[in-house]
């Protein structure tokens, strides 16, 4: 149980992390309804970049920048291979991924991870700054909780603004009703592109966040990111679909949702003493059950079906 | 206002599925025609629409509309002169979106996408306004989501929004097909008021012989993907159903009960 209080701020920050990797995922799945798998590469390309641009010399807002701009370009891949190309969405997102596993290696220098010392780099986030600001080393503000939660509030904010655009609204009549938005003079395709880069921009953003968190950048650092999003999608939807109706508080429910995933996935680490080379196991488990508990509890059918509406 | 010349349209070409569904099709029609359009299951009544609309591009031929060659323009970018309301009740709107976002869309047709505000308030009066033209009640729910309207109400906006940005040609393709016959005549009567209020040039399918008769200045039937009937004026204000299915006998060159069943 102590490990389990010790753990958690650290969990909480961690979901609050992957939540903004969610939200990407979300402009995907449920706005343009694409089940978009570049993610599990665009996340690590996102730490690779920060990762190497730090250790650059970089300013790290300047890293983080760079890293949004490369998420976009594999989104802007992904897009072109699905519209342009007319390859499913799905083989489009496992292509590019398959592709940036070489992309995000040649990266990081041709090594599978990268270091990155805290005690050299001015981050936004790191695991130490959590002990550091318990102990007053630090100013409050730079607790990862409050700090990345900051930024998920003004990622939101944009998104929220954004998805109110004339463009954003066309965007989400792209993905509800293809023939209706082309009827309606909107470039479907274009909409398409465009939300897989913004999506895949946000993803690797998540991921630079998680490698200045945990000090390290690492090839494997995306592997089951998709079903991590999906997890904080549907953990979230379940939990609070009834009572967030409005765009950006659903956006929230996304954000919320990752971090419930992540204190669940600790408890289960830290009360059960598991190896943690089943959590993958457990993830999928935890996953598959939060599917499948709407589809066959049919008195929770209509609150998730509420809450389907983007 | 729209110049169809020569079209051709092969589905499957080569396969044993090979169906030649429009064959060198001409049709023009003059500005504020409203045009009713009849024919048997396979005629090309609906492979027409999409041609026009550009749901696909054609084998051969011309479309011109107000003097535009669209021929290879993508359908997105034909919206711009093009109202559409199609036969399935669920294919004209985001069931997802409130009403009053779905009008929103619709009023920025073949307009540019900016970052600005997709509905402000003062387009919300308008569209109450023009909500208030269906007598269906949906001014007082502007915010509901559209999916949680019947079919009826779903096609009298899918109507309304095709003409909320002045079209110049109005596609209705069997729009009230898919209704009961209580609804499918307040559509008709909310399209009728409509297209006469804004004077729009119309291209209307139905299966329903008096409608095609008693609507519109001008009727054309299609047979194997040509116009083999076209009427207008006085000639068809005059028509009846029998007269038309003896039309058809003699253009199709059948008088088989089972294209009069299709038909009637």
């Amino acid at each position: 149980m102590t490990s389990l209080i010790n753990a958690l701020p650290g969990a909480l920050a961690q979901g609050l992390i992957w939540g903004i990797m969610a939200i990407g995922l979300y402009i995907t799945y449920k706005v343009l309804e694409i089940s978009d798998l570049t993610v599990d590469g665009s996340f690590c390309t996102g730490g690779a970049v920060c990762a190497m641009m730090l250790i650059g010399g970089h300013n790290v807002w300047v890293a983080m920048l760079v890293a949004l701009l490369a998420g976009m370009v594999a989104g802007f891949v992904t897009g072109i291979l699905h519209t342009t190309l007319k390859i499913p969405a799905i083989l489009s997102g496992i292509l590019t991924q398959l592709g940036l596993w070489s992309i995000n290696l040649a990266i990081m220098g041709m090594k599978a991870n990268q270091a990155l010392n805290v005690n050299n780099y001015d981050m936004l986030v790191s695991l130490r700054y959590l002990q550091d600001v318990s102990k007053g080393l630090r100013p409050f503000w730079q607790h990862p909780l409050f700090s990345v939660g900051l930024f998920t509030v003004a990622i939101i904010a944009v998104l929220y603004w954004f998805f109110g655009t004339e463009l954003g609204c066309s965007i989400r009549a792209t993905g509800a009703n293809g023939n209706m938005a082309r009827a309606q003079g909107i470039n479907t395709n274009f909409n398409k592109v465009l939300g897989l880069m913004i999506s895949n921009g946000l993803v690797a953003l998540s991921g630079a966040l998680l490698a200045q968190f945990q000090s390290f950048a690492d090839i494997n650092m995306g592997r089951g990111a998709i079903v991590i999003g999906l997890a904080a999608i549907i953990i979230g939807q379940v939990t609070f679909g009834k009572i967030f109706r409005n765009f950006a508080l659903k956006l929230l429910a996304v954000s919320l949702g990752s971090v419930i995933y992540y204190v669940v996935i600790q408890a289960v680490i830290s009360l059960l003493d598991i190896n943690s080379n089943y959590l993958k196991l457990i993830s999928a488990v935890i996953v598959a059950v939060f599917l499948a508990v709407p589809n066959i509890m049919p008195n929770l059918q209509k609150g998730k079906k509420e809450a389907g509406h983007a | 206002m729209l110049k169809i010349e020569n079209i051709r349209k092969v589905f499957n070409p080569g396969t044993v599925n090979e169906k030649v569904a429009l064959n060198g099709l001409n049709l023009e029609l003059n500005p504020g025609d409203f045009v009713t359009v009849i024919g048997g299951n396979g005629a090309g009544k609906s492979t027409m629409l999409n041609s026009v609309a550009g749901v696909y591009g054609v084998d051969s031929g011309n479309i011109y509309i107000d003097g535009v060659d669209v021929t290879h323009l993508p359908e997105y970018k034909r919206a711009k002169f093009i109202g559409r309301v199609f036969q399935d009740p669920m294919m004209g709107t985001a069931a997802t979106m409130q009403i009053e976002e779905n009008m929103a869309l619709a009023a920025r047709r073949g307009k540019p996408r900016t970052l600005r505000t997709g509905i402000s308030n003062k387009e919300r009066e308008f569209y109450r306004e023009q909500l208030k033209i269906l007598e269906l009640g949906l001014e007082d729910r502007m915010t509901a989501k559209v999916g949680l309207l019947s079919g009826g109400q779903r096609q009298a906006l899918t109507l309304l929004m095709a003409t909320l940005q002045k079209p110049k040609l109005l596609l209705l393709d069997e729009h009230t097909a898919a209704l009961d016959p209580k609804t499918a005549d307040k559509v008709l009567e909310a399209t009728e008021k409509i297209v006469a209020a804004n004077n729009l040039t119309t291209l209307m399918i139905t299966h329903n012989m008096r409608d095609a008769i008693e609507h519109g200045n001008r009727l054309i039937m299609m047979y194997d993907g040509r116009i083999v009937v076209d009427v207008s004026g006085e000639e068809k204000k005059n028509l009846t159903v029998e007269q038309l299915l003896n039309l058809f006998s003699q253009a199709s060159g059948s008088d088989e009960v089972d294209d009069k069943l299709v038909l009637s």
